[in-house]
């Protein structure tokens, strides 16, 4: 079908889904960009922040921490260091322990390592608000 | 000649043996079975970062500004071995096989005059190699209190190597872990890590848009492929160990049956040796009468 593209979401530890959508959110590390079918291949690292699936039988969420995307015309795959389906408490529990680890590496940085934690911690509070 | 209560005690100590060793078996492989579904839910995430850092790093390998976990420090003087043994015994050749595969590489990098490092995660190979290498350990990563091995352990791992690597304490890292190819055969397998190896004919990814940019993917991308790699071996490893045991308390088993069958035809053998001794007491006395 030209009209979908094969989409694949995977941790270190599994797939965490796999099938055919219409678009894929993702938030890339300089903006949100959305794949579609016959995107051009890209490589982009990701931002925490929320994935949205458009699938046939509708959207599903997923907060990712971070990890990288590959998008080829065909097929998007996301291969995320941490990945829940946005839905349920998991997710937000998940989150708020990675925020205090972030804060914490944050507090303890310096010059450069400092604002990238910072972004990354400002980052994953909006997605945390956001749910 | 051992009396017939020595043997039915020794009976009964190698019955019970054999249970011990049937019931390690058995939760062997129910832990080989989830040790291996670990490992395959593992390989897409793996498979595709290989493909995408190999891509990358065939074409940014020729530039100067190639991350230092890919071009390196540019000398090898120091090496560091990681080495990924098992926590417990009691699993066949295991942790012996890795040990010595450890211990071959580290002796030639020795004579080749260089300095060698060795890092330790798990206790059997921090026990066989502190008899002759124990000057060269450096650090010990304990995962006892670990029943599932999970990302975080991996991550745990690399971070100490990274710590290490960015402190200049060594130049390139190797990892030597159990490659699982089935229940009967381990092979022990040394990779190296960093810095990365670009494998041969792998060609460069040109036609990727990158975002931000190649290098920045590049940097972002490199430990996490080491984390990755790391990972795996800890999985197979983890396979290995499940397989290597189930296989060592099958032969276990199997030993105790024999030794069994051995001790109770001797005993049955003694046991009618005294009747027939008693007898011809008894008859020789008949007769005497």
């Amino acid at each position: 079908m030209a009209d979908m593209l094969q989409f694949d979401l995977v941790s270190p530890e599994r797939k965490l889904a796999s099938g055919l959508a219409r678009a894929v959110q993702i938030p890339g590390a300089d903006g949100d960009l959305t794949a579609m079918p016959d995107h051009a291949p890209t490589i982009t690292t990701l931002r925490p922040g929320v994935l949205v699936v458009e699938g046939a039988s509708g959207e599903d969420r997923y907060v990712v921490t971070g990890g990288f995307a590959e998008i080829s015309p065909e097929a998007t795959t996301v291969l995320a260091e941490r990945a829940y389906p946005a839905a349920g408490e998991e997710a937000r529990a998940a989150l708020q322990g990675i925020l205090e680890e972030v804060r914490g590496k944050a507090g303890a940085a310096s010059g450069a390592d400092k604002d990238v934690l910072d972004k990354a911690a400002d980052d994953l509070a909006k997605v945390i608000d956001g749910l | 000649m051992p009396s017939l209560k020595d043997l039915k005690n020794r009976i009964a100590s190698v019955k019970s043996t054999r249970k011990i060793t049937k019931a390690m078996q058995m939760v062997a492989a129910a832990k080989l079975r989830r040790a291996q579904d670990a490992a395959e839910a593992a390989r897409p995430y793996a498979d595709k970062m290989a493909d995408v850092v190999n891509g990358l790093a065939a074409s940014v390998a020729g530039s100067d500004t190639a991350p230092k976990l890919l071009a390196g420090t540019g000398s090898d003087k120091t090496h560091l071995l990681v080495v990924m043994t098992a926590e417990r015994g009691l699993c066949g050749g295991f942790n012996s096989s890795i040990v010595k595969l450890a211990r071959i590489h580290a002796n030639k990098l020795v004579a080749e005059g260089k300095t060698v490092k060795i890092l330790t995660v798990g206790k059997k190979g921090r026990e066989q190699l502190k008899r002759d290498l124990g000057a060269h350990l450096v650090a010990h990563i304990d995962l006892s209190e670990v029943k599932r091995v999970g990302y975080q352990n991996a991550a745990d791992v690399a971070n100490k190597v990274f710590d290490m690597f960015d402190a200049g304490e060594f130049d390139v890292a190797t990892i030597f872990f159990n490659r699982f190819e089935s229940v009967i055969s381990q092979v022990p397998t040394a990779t190296q890590v960093i810095p990365a190896v670009v494998p041969e004919g792998a060609e460069a990814a040109a036609l990727y848009d990158y975002e931000p940019s190649e290098e920045a993917i590049l940097a972002d991308l490199l430990p996490r492929a080491v984390t990755t790699q790391i990972f795996t071996a800890l999985l197979e490893n983890a396979a290995s160990e499940q397989g290597a045991r189930m296989s060592a308390m099958d032969n276990a088993t199997r030993n105790a049956g024999d030794m069994i069958d051995r001790l109770t035809t001797e005993y049955n053998r003694s046991r009618q040796a005294s009747i027939t001794k008693e007898l011809i007491e008894i008859i020789s006395g008949a007769e005497a009468l």
